[in-house]
């Protein structure tokens, strides 16, 4: 299996009408991991929706390719099953759909008919994964993140995360709302899943995630573009300082997009 | 004498009714409530539902007496009937009744000998007479409502009876499965439900008919009276094909600290007029409601949900939740009516209703009315489509677009599936849910 790759190049996203991400540009490969951090509302959650494929978001300008082809032409769910995968920020609640059942089609959505996974494999592969995190026996019976609190919510995006077994995965504020033992459970699971076929981009307000999970770059992004990189003492630079120096660096006034 | 309906007449008269009455060997008040039931049926009109014109639809065209035979062992019961009974796993109490004619029953000896009845009506009405008469179109739905009721009590020819003496708890289901075999033989099909004080059981029933080429008309009604401190579950699953139009009316009467449990699988596929009451009459009790639907193809429903509150502190829970694709049209009313004295009563309803057509129509009007301050109500309504939002988390998972849409749409509905005890009726639902939705 070849090392995935995700480009994206001067891509521009709009929601009703607003410009919100303005020429971003950034390639995943595999076997990396990427922080992104920026002040609220600088449109990293856009992003990542609008590289899901979220109805709600425009792609006005750029290109994006996965492993070659384009991602901007496929429809969600050829998204997600040539290999990429969101942890939402605010994941959806579905009510009378088990956690189990919808685990189940996910898999099953990306193998032939009549090659589905039986049930038995399915049941020790989610036991095993419920396991490593911490997760009590009763969600997999429960309806999809209904009632779930915002941290049981987080977990259980990584419970999908670990069951697709995705290429490359956008974690969006995977770590907000987790206590600090749940950090290290969520950071576990991510960790076992890194290798040379597997690129993250982490989405994230703290330093804290990434002592757990090093990153190989760390971007900031600013008014809808990424407007510094550097290695994992730049997230450290940014949890001791703050965004201050940045905007002073490249002479922002307002780290929001209104501003622009 | 003849009865007229719209402008057709259905030629039923004293000398036929008397007639039936004396084959069945049925008691002298039966054959009264029958004939009463005639007359009314004369001079009262048809029901109103709200926002549903019914003039058009058919409620004459119909076989009376049909008769069919028994089965004399489990195994001969046709596959779909034992689909739903179980194989293996099968309920041990049930009756099957087959163009309203018993087919086959099923009691427990550890049941009988606790002193529970659960036999069909017509034998019911031989060997307790006194008993079913308490009940029968007494207590809770009487002819004289309108002229659906009274060509009920005039016409009825099948039903089941259930009786659960005082303090006995049934931990196992008792089944009915209502089969229409012959397409144009008319079910008028009477369910009683007695619990006595301090007793529990769970009563699931099944009406089902195939074919689309002839009509019929099923005009069904369940009593269930729940004594004090008694539990009675009540589970359905109407699936009537659509020739077949129904008049549905399932009506319970709650004693002190009772608690009636309703959960309905709405799907007949024929225009259908259902009434489902339940009176919290003593202090305490608690009612508890839950509907689902599916209205496709041109056919029109109108589903009226009520809860009327007596009791102080009685509790009131309804639910409806509805899919409408193609042109079907449905209306959900959802009445919750707090009398005056009922202090600390509370009542909560939500209906909601989801649209997978724009051709379709679907109205769902929560109605409050209360006559008395120290309550609490909530009601919430809403009809509209799947949120695109969550057909985006779910195909964010590699799920194609119409996996998403069955699963939210299962989901849905699953409040119903959820409640129905017996395996083989939750396949059931869940199997015409899926047909319903996809076909
Ligand atoms: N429907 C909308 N209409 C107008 N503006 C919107 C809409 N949705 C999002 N935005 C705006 O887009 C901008 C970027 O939002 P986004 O969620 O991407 O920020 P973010 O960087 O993820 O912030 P946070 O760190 O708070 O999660 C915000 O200013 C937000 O208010
Ligand atoms: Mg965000």
């Amino acid at each position: 299996m070849s090392a995935p790759n995700l480009k994206i190049e001067n891509l521009h996203v709009s929601i009703e009408g607003k410009e919100i991400i303005k020429g971003l540009n950034l390639e995943i490969n595999g076997g990396e991991i990427h922080a992104v951090m920026g002040p609220n509302g600088t449109g990293k959650s856009t992003l990542a929706s609008a590289l899901m494929g979220h109805p709600k978001y425009e792609i006005t300008e750029g290109t994006v390719t996965f492993d070659g082809e384009d991602l901007l032409e496929m429809e969600v769910d050829d998204r997600a099953k040539a290999g990429l995968f969101l942890a939402m920020q605010y994941p959806s609640e579905i009510s009378g759909v088990t956690n189990a059942d919808f685990l189940r089609s996910s898999i099953n959505a990306r193998r032939e008919e009549g090659k589905e996974i039986s049930l038995m494999k399915f049941i020790r592969k989610m036991d095993s994964k419920m396991e490593l995190l911490d997760m009590d026996e009763s969600f997999s019976q429960r309806y999809l993140n209904e009632g779930f609190s915002g941290g049981e919510k987080k977990r259980n995006e990584i419970l999908q995360l670990l069951m697709i077994e995705p290429k490359i995965a956008i974690l969006d504020e995977i770590d907000s709302g987790l206590d600090i033992d749940a950090l290290k459970v969520v950071s576990k699971g991510i960790n076992e899943i890194r290798s040379p076929e597997f690129g993250g981009l982490i989405i994230t307000h703290y330093q804290r995630l990434l002592n757990y999970i090093t990153p190989d770059k760390v971007h900031v992004m600013m008014q809808g573009r990424i407007v510094k990189s550097g290695g994992p003492e730049l997230a450290q630079r940014l949890e001791a300082e703050g965004y201050d120096w940045i905007k002073e660096e490249l002479g922002i006034e307002d780290e929001t997009v209104e501003q622009a | 004498m003849s009865v007229e309906t719209n402008e057709t007449k259905i030629d039923f008269d004293q000398t036929y009714i008397s007639e039936f009455s004396k084959k069945r060997q049925e008691p002298e008040w039966l054959t009264k409530l029958r004939l009463r039931g005639l007359e009314l049926a004369e001079s009262l009109p048809m029901p109103k539902p709200e926002k549903t014109k019914i003039d058009n639809w058919n409620f004459t065209n119909f076989k009376h007496d049909v008769q069919a035979d028994a089965f004399s062992k489990v195994e001969d019961l046709p596959e779909h009937i034992l689909n739903l009974v179980g194989k293996e796993d099968r309920t041990d109490n049930f009756i099957v009744q087959r163009n309203s004619t018993t087919a086959f029953t099923q009691l427990s000896k550890e049941l009988q000998d606790k002193g529970v009845i659960f036999t069909d009506i017509a034998t019911a009405v031989q060997e307790h007479s006194d008993l079913v008469e308490t009940y029968f179109m007494n207590k809770m739905v009487s002819p004289d409502e309108h002229r659906l009721t009274a060509l009920h009590a005039a016409l009825f020819n099948g039903g089941v009876f259930v009786y659960v003496p005082k303090n006995v708890e049934i931990e196992v289901p008792l089944q009915s499965v209502f089969w229409q075999e012959d397409q144009e033989a008319a079910l008028f099909n009477h369910v009683i439900v007695v619990a006595e004080s301090n007793s529990s059981v769970t009563y699931v029933e099944n009406y089902l008919s195939h074919g689309t080429e002839k009509q019929s008309v099923a005009n069904i009604v369940a009593e269930v009276y729940a004594g004090p401190n008694a539990r009675v579950q009540f589970g359905a699953v109407d699936n009537l094909a659509n020739g077949v139009t129904t008049y549905v009316n399932r009506r319970g009467h709650a004693e002190r600290d009772a608690k009636i449990e309703w959960a309905l699988g709405q799907m007949n596929d024929g225009n259908t007029i259902s009434e489902n009451t339940t009176n919290l009459v003593g202090d305490g009790s608690v009612g508890d409601t839950k509907t689902v639907s599916v209205g496709r193809g041109d056919q029109k429903q109108n589903f009226v949900i009520r809860v009327n509150q007596w009791g102080k502190e009685s509790d009131a829970q309804l639910m409806a939740h509805a899919v409408m694709k193609d042109s079907a049209s449905s209306i959900f009313n959802g009445i919750a009516k707090i009398e005056h004295g009922a202090t600390k009563a509370n009542s909560e309803q939500t209906e909601r209703v989801l649209m997978l057509s724009e051709k379709a129509r679907g109205d769902a009007n929560p109605i409050l009315l209360i006559d008395e301050d120290d309550v609490t109500a909530g009601h919430a309504a809403s009809v509209g489509r799947i949120d695109p939002v969550q057909m985006f988390y779910l195909m964010s998972r590699g799920i194609s677009r119409k996996e998403a849409e069955r699963l939210v749409i299962h989901g849905f509905l699953a409040p119903v599936v959820n409640q129905l005890p017996i395996e083989g009726v939750k396949k059931m639902l869940t199997d015409v849910i899926e047909r319903k939705v996809t076909q």
